[in-house]
Formats: C-alpha cells, structure tokens, sequence
C-alpha cells in the first residue's frame, strides 16, 4: 500500500473574536464563575459569527485560576453555549501565555489540515477564586478515607493541627522563589534601571490609546457587554503622567522603587475567544480573514538559578522567531507588548536594544534595535483593560488582527505585518507573528 | 409584567363585580386552520366567488346566510345552513366592492342576523373599492361609506372579534386573497377597524408554514421588546435574521441571535455609514438581503414648554433622520432587491397625538410620510414599503407606566385589552410576505381598535 503523502501546510486566518469588557475583581463579574464568563464570551462569538448549531474543530481554552471541579471546564463552557455540543474542546494552561498559546494549537490544527475551524481562547476570574483546605486538613481527611477501622480513623484525626483548619488561598507567587510576580518585577526594574516617569508615561498612554478606541467604535465588534458593564472598569480616560505620579509604590524597596498601583496591572476578571479557520471555511461562512497567523515561538528563561528576570522569556523568544522568519525587529507594522507591568515592556525593549545583553545572552552579533514607540499597543493594553491572565492572549490576538485588517485597507498592496510578545509566570514567553 | 392591583382587577372576583374581563385572543399557530369555520362569503362584488372558493380550498367549511322564512334550499353542497339553532359562523366576508348607490350598500344589513351567530375571536372582513380611483360622487360616497361601516361594526362586535376592510385597486386578487387571509387569521389578533389596499401586483407564499424560507431579514432595535419578537417571529416563518442593536445591548442581542440562529451586529443605527455596515454585513454572510425592519426607536418624553435639545434631538435622529440615511444605502441598485419588502414602525403617537410626546409623535408621523413617498418611488422595482404603528402593547416600557394610566390606556379599545409585542410581529410578518406584495404604501395598525385616533 502507497503511504499517504503530507499535507501541505497552509496558513490559518483569524475571522474575528470576542470579549467580555474586563472587570477589576470583586467588581461587576464577582459572583461570576470561569464557566460564566467563558460561556458568555462563546456566546457573544456565536452570535457575532452566526455560528448558533455549528459544529467548531475544536475549542481550546483554559484558565490559571480554578477549581478542581473545572477539570474539564472549556468542554463544560461549550456544553453550556450554543455551539453544536458535537464540538471538541480542551483546556490549556500556560500561566499568562495561555490565551496565545491556545490560538497557535488550534491555527497550527488548522495549518496541518486536522480542522477546519477552531476557537481559542481563555477565562480568569480572580474574584470566584479557587479556595483550598490546608496541606495538613488534605492529608489527614485522605488518610481518614483510608483507614478501615473506627480506631485508625481516630488516630486518623490525631493528625490533625488547629492551623490545619485555615484554608489555603491562592497567591501570586512564584512557587521556587516565594516571591510574587512584582517583586520579581521590581528586582528586573532595577537591574534595568527602568526610571518612574518612563513606566507612568506608558501607563498613561495604555488607558489613553484605550480611550480612543472605544471612543472610535473600534471595539464594537471585539466586545460584547456583561452583566451590566459595557467597557473596561478598569480603563480611567483622563489618565495622566502626573495623577500617577502621586501613587505609592507597591513593589521594590527604599527610594528606588518605581513600581505602583498605576504601572502595575491590578487582579480582573474576563475572557476572550478568537475564531480561527481555514481560508476555505472563512469563505463558505461568508467571512473575511482579518490576519493570519504565521508563526509563534515560545521560550523559557531560568529565573531559579540563571539570573535572568522572570519575565524575560519573551526576549530571547523573539529574535529566535526573527531568525525563523528572516525578520528584523523593524520590520512589523504594529506591536503588542503585553502590559503585566510598564517596566516589563520597558525592559524588554532596553534589552534588545542593548548590544552587550544581545551578544552575551542572546547570542546575536548585533542588538535587535529600537522600535517606533507609536507602533506599540496603539489600542491600549493590559495596564488599561486589566489582565485576566488567560484572556489577555485572545484580547490581543483578536485586537491586532483587525488593527493589521484596518491597515491593509489603507494600503492593499502591502503585506502588514504585527508582532506579539506575551510574558507568563514561571520564566516563560510566548511570541507570534500576524500578517494581513 | 403583573402588579397586584392588575392582578386584583382580572380576578374571578372583580369579573364576578362586574369588571369587564378581555378574551384571549386567538393568535396564529403555524399548521393550525386560518381561522375557525364556517365561513360566509357573501356579497354582490366580483371577488365572491373566488373567495369562496379559496376558502373551501383552506378546508374552512363554508355557511350559508340565514333567510326569513327558514326551510329554504341549501345553494352550496356541503356548506353549513345558518339558519339551524345554535349554528355559529367563525368568519364573515362581504365583497361590495361592485356597489356605486347608496342603496347597494342594504346588502350589508342581510349580513346581521349571521353577525349575531359570529364565534368568539370571529372575523368580518368587508371588502371594497380603493374610492381614490374612482370620480363618481355616488360611487366615492357608496364605497367610502364602507370604512365607516367597518369603523363602527368594530366598535360594536364583542368577544375578541375584529371587523376589517380590504380595498382593491385594478385586478387584485392576489393581493385581496393575501389580506384576507391576514385578517381571518390570528396574525391579525389585535388589529381591528383597519383599512388596508391592494394594489394589481402579483404574488404567492410558496411555503405555507415557512412563507420566508430562504429569504434574509435585517431588524433594528432587535436586542429586547418588540424587536427581538419581531426577529422571531420571521425567523419562525423561515427567514434568516441580522439581529441589529446598539454595542451596549450585545448581550441580549447574542441571546437573541443565537436563540434563532441568526447573528448579530452591533451598531448604532445614528452612525453615517451604518445603512453601508449593514448591507455590507448582509451581502458578506448570505449573499443577499430581502427584508427590512426599521424598528429601533426611542421615546424621551416631556411636555413641549420644557422639551430640551437633546431630548427633541435624539428622538428625530433615532426614529426618522436614521431611517432616511440607511435608506439611501439599502435602497441604492444593489440594496433590496426585487421582491424586498420594507417596514418601518411607526406609531400611534404618530396618528393621533400623544401629551408630552411632541417629539416622538413628530417623528413617527414622519415615518409614516417617509413610508408613503418611499413606496411609491420603489414600486416599480417590485419593492414594498410599508408602516405598523402600534398601540398599547405590553412591554417593559409600558409596565412602567402608573396603574390607572395604564389600565385605561390598556382597556381603551374594541377588544378592552393591550396587544402583546408578538402582535406587531405578525402584521409585520404578514406585510413582509412574498405573498404580500399588493400591499405598499399602508399604514397598519395593531391598537384593537383604539379610541385614539382614526
């Protein structure tokens, strides 16, 4: 028997996505579940796409907060939405990085010729979070379950110690390090040397380029309300440099913390989906491609015992992608930068503009360069919508994809082209290219 | 919806105290008979026949008048004698469309005693001569009388029974079968004392149960109230739905979309580009847009001497101004084509007045201006236009009104109660019919009959 020849690949396009306007926690969406939010936000997707009985590839998304009872919760989302329950989905979990890292599976399905049509997308809810019982309680009540006899469940309960009752809360720490993510922010910060007024000038332009944009309608078809809230809460239009200049710091230590409440991005709640197909698919529905995803890459640093920063991953994970593509740094239309923190985008930047940096831990010959500060996040971004961590990869690829449609019409001749760079807990950075 | 002192005026009690109650309505089912048998055609009018006929194709049963003098012989095989004790007749239909004296018009008063046998939600359709053709003053004088006598039989029929009035221009059976099929039917259910005309053009529903299969229809103002029934309600018939609102009612506006898997566009109908956004959208997803419903409105309410600019200014930009400016879009060569069908809602605001309502009854009296003018410059092009103004309908916004405001407002009209938002929808869906296109031009309204306005 002949053996089936490969598939070529093909590229896969991004039709269109939708959110939910993002809510700082234990505001509008705090009684609302990971399930409720993502299955409203699939709805919003169905409807907007018309995609009500239809039979999807496949769904993938996931949440960084959850339950154990969420095991299976993307299935759950789309069980529950109006999508033909025929649909496959899994969850994916990759810290900050799950939201794009969920897009590139389901375009890479679609690059392979495996699906025609795929969602990806994400969910967080820092409000609903996940509340365990301590270590202590866990092991006593699993040895409690064990035991055959009423003496050994009574020695069973001896185990157990009065701090045992207090119940163990999620915390935005790194596991190795104990320390949260902005600490390990702020020691990066320094290194860099990454002033004050740089990360306020940047924060200040998220919510103002965010403003805009609502103002312009340019979310109309991205954002579909929620429970009573129509934009981002966390969005303040007359954000300035010198209203945050009266902030406190929150992160670093002595005089030479930089880091406060306005460059920071506060806990939120939302979620996000992007739809994803085939141009064959995109055409039979009657639907226009607003970009196609061409590559990702993502990289990982050792922030345990390398000395490098723990959101630098996406330093190194970019010139490798560069390299792939033969591509330089300049050679993108637009860029989103995820905002965990100012200083994170500003360090990112200094870096790969820094010769020494390039050479020694990237191994490059030359630094990548500077960028056109206009062309970064000029829709705003994470310090502006808040960050529900797994939605922030489909708030930016849904977001990037129409801004790179809204250039090509301008100039149809042109190939636009934006880069992506997503930070995620853990040392991690997930990197991708669109072209429209 | 309900509010206890609603609920106190409905119950057996208050019927028991003499507190007239409303009949349900009977509301159209789809596959269910048009209407309850039998039906009585009668009438000197050319159409008599044929409208007898088509009844008995509907398998409604036809009855025969009751005479003076009982025992005479039966005409029609099979057709129902009223003159039997306790017959009763589900539906009247007179054609005096041939009447030009004033004395023609006794045929009417043999209808009485079969009136007086008329069932619960029964139907009386008179059907006439549009008198704006005509010039004889006897004849314009025999056949408007018509109107006043529909006007007044309706005032006097009880029990959820409606009487209406057809008037054909030319050769218009396609049309006059269309609308007396609507007004026997529970579409019609809280449509009383209306006149509509029917032009010569031609037209036949191919589906009966799904009469706008295949067919793409746009609504405006779809996330809740009485658009989302609209959008319903002609997806129920078979069309496809583009379910528009504003961006900050997208939630609902998914639920209804995807309810009746259509989709949904956010925008504002106000936007410049919006009549280009929607056709852009219709033409992009299914290849085509057939029908238009211009339902989104608003009401900011306040009496004229204290009416500030925004309130006076929104309103005619929502309810009129838009509709001009997607119009000039969706009605360009390669808009609506031909057959497409067009309905603006306008109201009774617009006819008769409303206090404190100068605003929004200036602008739904111009929609029913924009309607007329519309129809007439796209009638050569196969396309309707048409206006639904309805009256009191229960909805969110008039819940909110105060309980004696309401339950006067709610009771003052022939069939003594308000009609529901699914009414609206029916005339709509009626109107937007392949079947319908003898109608354009037409101001129909669901009000049972109000005692405001004509």
């Amino acid at each position: 028997m002949p053996q089936t020849s490969p598939r070529p690949p093909r590229r896969a396009a991004i039709l269109g996505g939708n959110r939910i306007p993002f809510a700082r926690a234990q505001g509008a969406y705090a009684k609302a579940s990971n399930q409720d939010l993502l299955t409203a936000t699939l709805d919003g997707l169905v409807a907007r796409f018309g995609l009500a009985g239809e039979r999807m590839g496949e769904v993938a998304a996931g949440a960084v907060l959850k339950h154990s009872r969420d095991f299976n919760l993307t299935r759950e989302c789309v069980l529950g939405s109006r999508l033909d329950p025929h649909t496959p989905a899994y969850d994916v979990q990759q810290a900050c990085g799950t939201g794009l890292e969920a897009a590139i599976l389901v375009s890479n399905k679609i690059a392979l010729g495996q699906i025609e049509c795929g969602v990806a997308g994400g969910t967080d809810t820092a409000s609903d979070a996940p509340i365990a019982v301590s270590e202590g309680l866990r092991e006593t009540l699993l040895e409690l379950n064990r035991a055959k006899s009423l003496p050994d469940r009574l020695k069973a309960l001896t185990g157990l110690r009065p701090g045992d009752v207090l119940p163990a809360i999620p915390q935005n720490v790194e596991p190795r390090t104990g320390l949260s993510m902005g600490e390990h922010m702020a020691l990066t910060t320094t290194e860099w040397g990454i002033t004050r007024q740089e990360q306020d000038e940047l924060a200040a332009a998220s919510h103002q380029h965010l403003a805009a944009a609502y103002e312009r309608g340019f979310f109309d078809d991205l954002v579909t309300p929620y429970l009573g809230l129509t934009r981002d809460d966390n969005l303040r239009a007359d954000s300035t440099v010198e209203k945050l200049a009266t902030l406190k710091t929150v992160f670093g230590k002595g005089d030479g913390a930089t880091m406060t409440a306005g460059n920071s991005t506060p806990l939120t709640d939302g979620a996000s989906a992007v739809l994803l197909a085939s141009d064959e698919w995109a055409t039979a529905h009657g639907l226009t491609p607003l970009a196609w995803l061409v590559d990702a890459e993502t990289a990982a640093v050792d922030y345990v015992h390398g000395a490098e920063g723990l959101l630098m991953a996406p330093a190194y994970a970019v010139p490798r992608l560069l390299a792939r593509n033969g591509l330089t740094l300049q050679d993108f239309d637009l860029y989103e930068i995820h905002e965990a923190f100012a200083a994170t985008v500003l360090t990112v930047l200094k870096a790969w503009d820094d010769p020494t940096y390039c050479r020694e831990r990237l191994g490059l010959d030359a630094p990548l360069g500077s960028i056109d500060r206009g062309r970064i996040n000029v829709t705003g971004s994470s310090l502006a919508t808040g960050h529900p961590f797994a939605a922030t990869g489909g708030r930016i690829v849904a977001t990037l994809a129409k801004l790179l449609h809204e250039q090509k019409q301008q100039d149809p001749e042109r190939t636009v082209r934006g880069l992506i760079s997503i930070c995620a807990a853990g040392g991690q950075g997930v990197t991708a290219i669109l072209e429209a | 919806m309900t509010d206890l002192l609603t609920t106190i005026i409905t119950s057996p009690v208050a019927k028991k105290a003499g507190v007239p109650q409303p009949t349900p309505l009977r509301r159209y089912e789809p596959g269910a008979p048009v209407c309850e048998g039998p039906v009585l055609v009668t009438g000197t009018g050319p159409y008599a026949a044929q409208l007898r006929e088509w009844a008995g194709q509907l398998g409604l049963g036809l009855a025969v008048a009751p005479v003076e003098g009982a025992g005479t012989a039966d005409p029609t095989a099979g057709a129902t004698s009223l003159n039997a004790p306790n017959e009763k007749v589900g539906a009247i239909v007179v054609d005096l469309s041939d009447a030009t004296d004033p004395g023609d018009l006794a045929v009417l008063r043999t209808v009485a005693p079969s009136v007086k046998r008329l069932r619960p939600n029964g139907r009386v359709v008179v059907v006439g001569t549009d008198p704006a053709g005509l010039s004889d003053p006897a004849h314009v004088a025999t056949q408007r009388a018509l109107e006043g006598f529909v006007r007044s039989l309706g005032k006097e029929l009880r029990a959820g029974a409606t009487a209406n009035h057809v008037l054909v221009r030319g050769e218009a059976w396609d049309g006059l079968r269309s609308a007396v099929e609507f007004f026997l039917s529970g579409r019609s259910a809280y449509v009383d004392g209306q006149v509509v005309r029917v032009n010569d053009a031609g037209g036949a529903n191919s589906d009966i149960l799904r009469p706008l299969e295949g067919k793409v229809a746009l609504v405006t103002g779809a996330a809740r109230g009485i658009g989302a029934e609209i959008a319903a309600v002609l997806a129920r018939d078979g069309a496809t739905i583009v379910a528009v609102d504003v961006p900050a009612a997208g939630e609902s506006l998914a639920r209804v979309a995807n309810e009746i898997r259509g989709t949904a566009l956010h925008l504002d109908v106000t936007s410049p580009d919006a009549g280009a956004r929607m056709l852009e959208h219709t033409r992009s997803r299914y290849g085509r847009l057939d029908i238009v419903v211009h339902n989104a409105g608003i009401t900011r309410d306040k009496l004229f001497v204290n009416m500030d600019e925004s309130r006076w200014d929104s309103v005619l930009q929502v309810n009129l101004r838009s509709i001009l400016r997607m119009n000039e879009a969706i009605l360009r060569d390669d808009g609506l084509g031909e057959g497409g069908r067009m309905v603006c809602l306008a109201s009774i605001a617009g006819i008769a007045g409303n206090r404190g309502q100068t605003n929004y009854g200036a602008s739904k009296a111009g929609v029913i201006g924009l309607v007329t003018s519309t129809a007439a410059q796209v009638r050569d092009r196969g396309i309707t236009v048409n206006a639904v103004a309805p009256g009191f309908i229960e909805t969110d916004m008039t819940a909110r009104i105060p309980f004696a405001t309401r339950e006067i407002g709610r009771r003052m009209n022939s069939l003594q109660q308000g009609g529901l938002p699914r009414d609206v929808a029916e005339a709509i869906a009626w109107l937007v019919q392949p079947g319908a296109a003898a109608v354009t031009g037409q101001v129909v309204r669901v009000c049972g009959q109000s005692l405001l306005g004509a």
